[in-house]
């Protein structure tokens, strides 16, 4: 069990969330972001001063999927969220030791 | 349109009624004739030509009285909710209602102060400088015309029309000290002022036997229709003083500090611009061609302004943004204020034009240079537009728009008239000197007595929750 966590471009998101349903990904959650990587920022003017804003607004994906399903994943992320500019985003891939479903106490990769 | 609806209403009706005496009158001739009573008849036309003249005056009275009852809602809704939008979202978030309170707290102590003794200073008959006690607690204000001032409307209409640029005047001035000032620090030194300042330059300007009264034969008289001198220059420097007394906002000018909701200050310009017509054409104090060419003037000196900052914004910045467009209108509404009842529709146009882009050079270079933290731009908008609208007010006025010195008289400078220019400097001039002096005294005063700026720990935490106790935006629910 992997979580596949995306930092993407906002206007991206409705195209990746319907290729992670193609593939057979069953949840995601979704967070509203600001942050910044190498991308710069913009400047502003209010009233001619400049203030430069260097915290965009971004969307945060995270999915956690089988251990065989990974590699889908971050391609059908890829797929869609790179322009090949600067500010695609990053997605970084980590170990899971456990799944829990609430509802009924079901483990491991049956509960994703 | 509501005021012009009811005149014609009530000239119908006076046609009605005057015709009915007359075919009686059409009788009583021939009656006449056979009794040979001349004087009868002579008293029954004296009569009528009475009753006649009384209608017209009752149906001026009623159409000039519904107009400045609507002008002075409108000017109510210039800063209530126009001007407390427009400052409250020039501000961070954790400020806004903090500086809607300032607003409305004048609407509400500032009336008060109004009726037990500020009217009284300001109108009441007194010496050159200010207004005596005749009329305090709103003694002797009643529902007659007071013929210096407005003689087709009520007292009391005047009274309540001129409070709400009382009301208005302060609460322009908060956007210097925006998001440092104490609650309680704020009212003292309001009420003050109030008193102090524009009680003084009201009277100056517009009260009976005032040094600078142009229409009651003042010694300078200085053309100001709706309160260049008056609203805008006394608070636009008051706001330049504030700001330099009380010192910048924690982290200014290195913390970023852009406003967070350009859309509320969108909303509140615009609304500042519809109220704006009560303000300048109600300053006719009549539904007449005066009201007419207020009007016109008013609205095409703030698209002109408007088009002007916008201009030269897009030219050093490479984009004409929100926020620059709105505070040119804004600036251009404060420019053409004490034109509005002389210049023609073009004279408008320049005045908002010139304005436009000298307000934008005050706010974006010369604050810059100098450093101070006018926060919301009181001055550079206010202060400065006013300054300049004062004195294009007596290169642009126009006798055939406003003959306020007799018929064909010249009246600004382009008529020939160069004195009129010096006239609206001593104008310009007093109300910058009493706004400097008076506001200097009472902030030492207040800042000894009470302290003016909010502690530091206060400072960060935001105004709406250190001064009241409450958050405009609940982020958690």
């Amino acid at each position: 069990m992997q979580k596949v966590e995306a930092v993407i471009q906002p206007s991206k998101l409705d195209a990746i969330k319907d290729a992670l349903v193609e593939i057979g990904v069953h949840g995601i959650t979704i967070m509203e972001a600001r942050g910044h990587g190498r991308q710069k920022g913009h400047t502003e003017f209010y009233r001619g001063r400049e203030y430069s804003v260097d915290l965009l607004p971004k969307v945060k994906l995270e999915t956690v999927v089988s251990d065989d399903m990974v590699d889908k994943v971050v391609q059908a992320i890829i797929g869609i969220a790179r322009t090949g500019n600067i500010g695609d985003g990053k997605i970084f891939v980590s170990h899971v030791d456990e799944a829990i479903r609430i509802r009924n106490d079901e483990r491991g990769d049956i509960a994703l | 349109m509501r005021s012009m609806l009811v005149k014609v209403f009530l000239l119908l009706f006076i046609g009605i009624v005057s015709v009915g005496p007359f075919a009686g009158a059409v009788s009583a001739q021939t009656a006449a004739a056979t009794t040979g009573s001349q004087a009868d008849r002579i008293t029954v036309l004296e009569k009528q030509v009475a009753d006649q003249s009384a209608a017209i005056s009752s149906a001026q009275s009623a159409g000039d009285n519904a107009w400045m009852l609507v002008s002075a809602a409108l000017v109510l809704m210039m800063s209530g909710p126009g001007l407390a939008l427009f400052y409250g979202g020039l501000v961070r978030r954790k400020n806004i209602l903090g500086t809607m309170m300032q607003t409305f707290a004048m609407m509400v102590v500032i009336t008060v102060l109004w009726a037990l003794v500020t009217y009284s200073l300001a109108f009441g008959s007194g010496n050159a400088f200010i207004g005596g006690l005749h009329n305090v607690f709103l003694h002797g204000v009643g529902l007659m015309p007071d013929k210096d001032y407005a003689a087709t409307i009520p007292l009391q209409t005047f009274m309540v029309y001129q409070l709400m640029f009382a009301i208005i005047t302060p609460a322009l001035i908060t956007g210097a000290f925006a998001e440092r000032m104490k609650f309680s620090a704020m009212l003292a030194f309001m009420v003050l002022w109030a008193v102090f300042v524009y009680s003084p330059m009201a009277h100056m300007v517009w009260g009976k036997g005032g040094l600078l009264n142009a229409a009651l034969g003042g010694r300078f008289p200085c053309l100001d229709f709706a309160g260049g001198t008056v609203v805008h220059v006394t608070s636009g420097v008051s706001a330049l003083v504030t700001a330099l007394y009380l010192g910048k906002r924690l982290g200014y000018p290195k913390v970023p500090m852009p406003p967070h909701s350009v859309v509320l200050s969108f909303i509140g310009a615009c609304l500042l611009w519809v109220g704006w017509f009560g303000f300048n054409a109600g300053s006719a104090l009549a539904a007449g061609t005066l009201a007419t060419s207020a009007f016109v003037a008013t609205h095409f000196g703030a698209a002109a302004a408007a088009l002007g900052w916008s201009a030269a914004e897009w030219i050093r910045n490479g984009k004409p943004s929100a926020l620059g467009a709105i505070s040119g209108a804004v600036a251009g509404l404060v420019a053409i204020t004490p034109a509005s009842g002389f210049v023609t529709p073009m004279g408008a146009l320049w005045i908002g034009l010139i304005a436009g882009v000298f307000c934008f050079f005050m706010v974006v270079k010369v604050k810059t240079l100098f450093g101070y933290d006018d926060s919301l731009d009181a001055f550079g908008v206010h202060g400065a537009g006013g300054t300049i609208g004062a004195l294009l007010t007596g290169i642009f006025a126009k006798s055939f728009i406003n003959p306020i010195f007799g018929a064909g008289k010249p009246t600004g400078l382009l008529e020939g008239n160069a004195h009129q220019l010096l006239n609206q400097l001593t104008g310009v001039s007093i109300a910058w000197g009493l706004s400097i002096v008076g506001t200097v005294i009472i902030l030492f005063i207040v800042d000894k007595v009470i302290g003016l700026r909010v502690s530091a720990e206060d400072e960060e935490t935001g105004l709406d929750l250190s001064q009241h106790g409450e958050e405009g935006y609940d982020w958690a629910h």
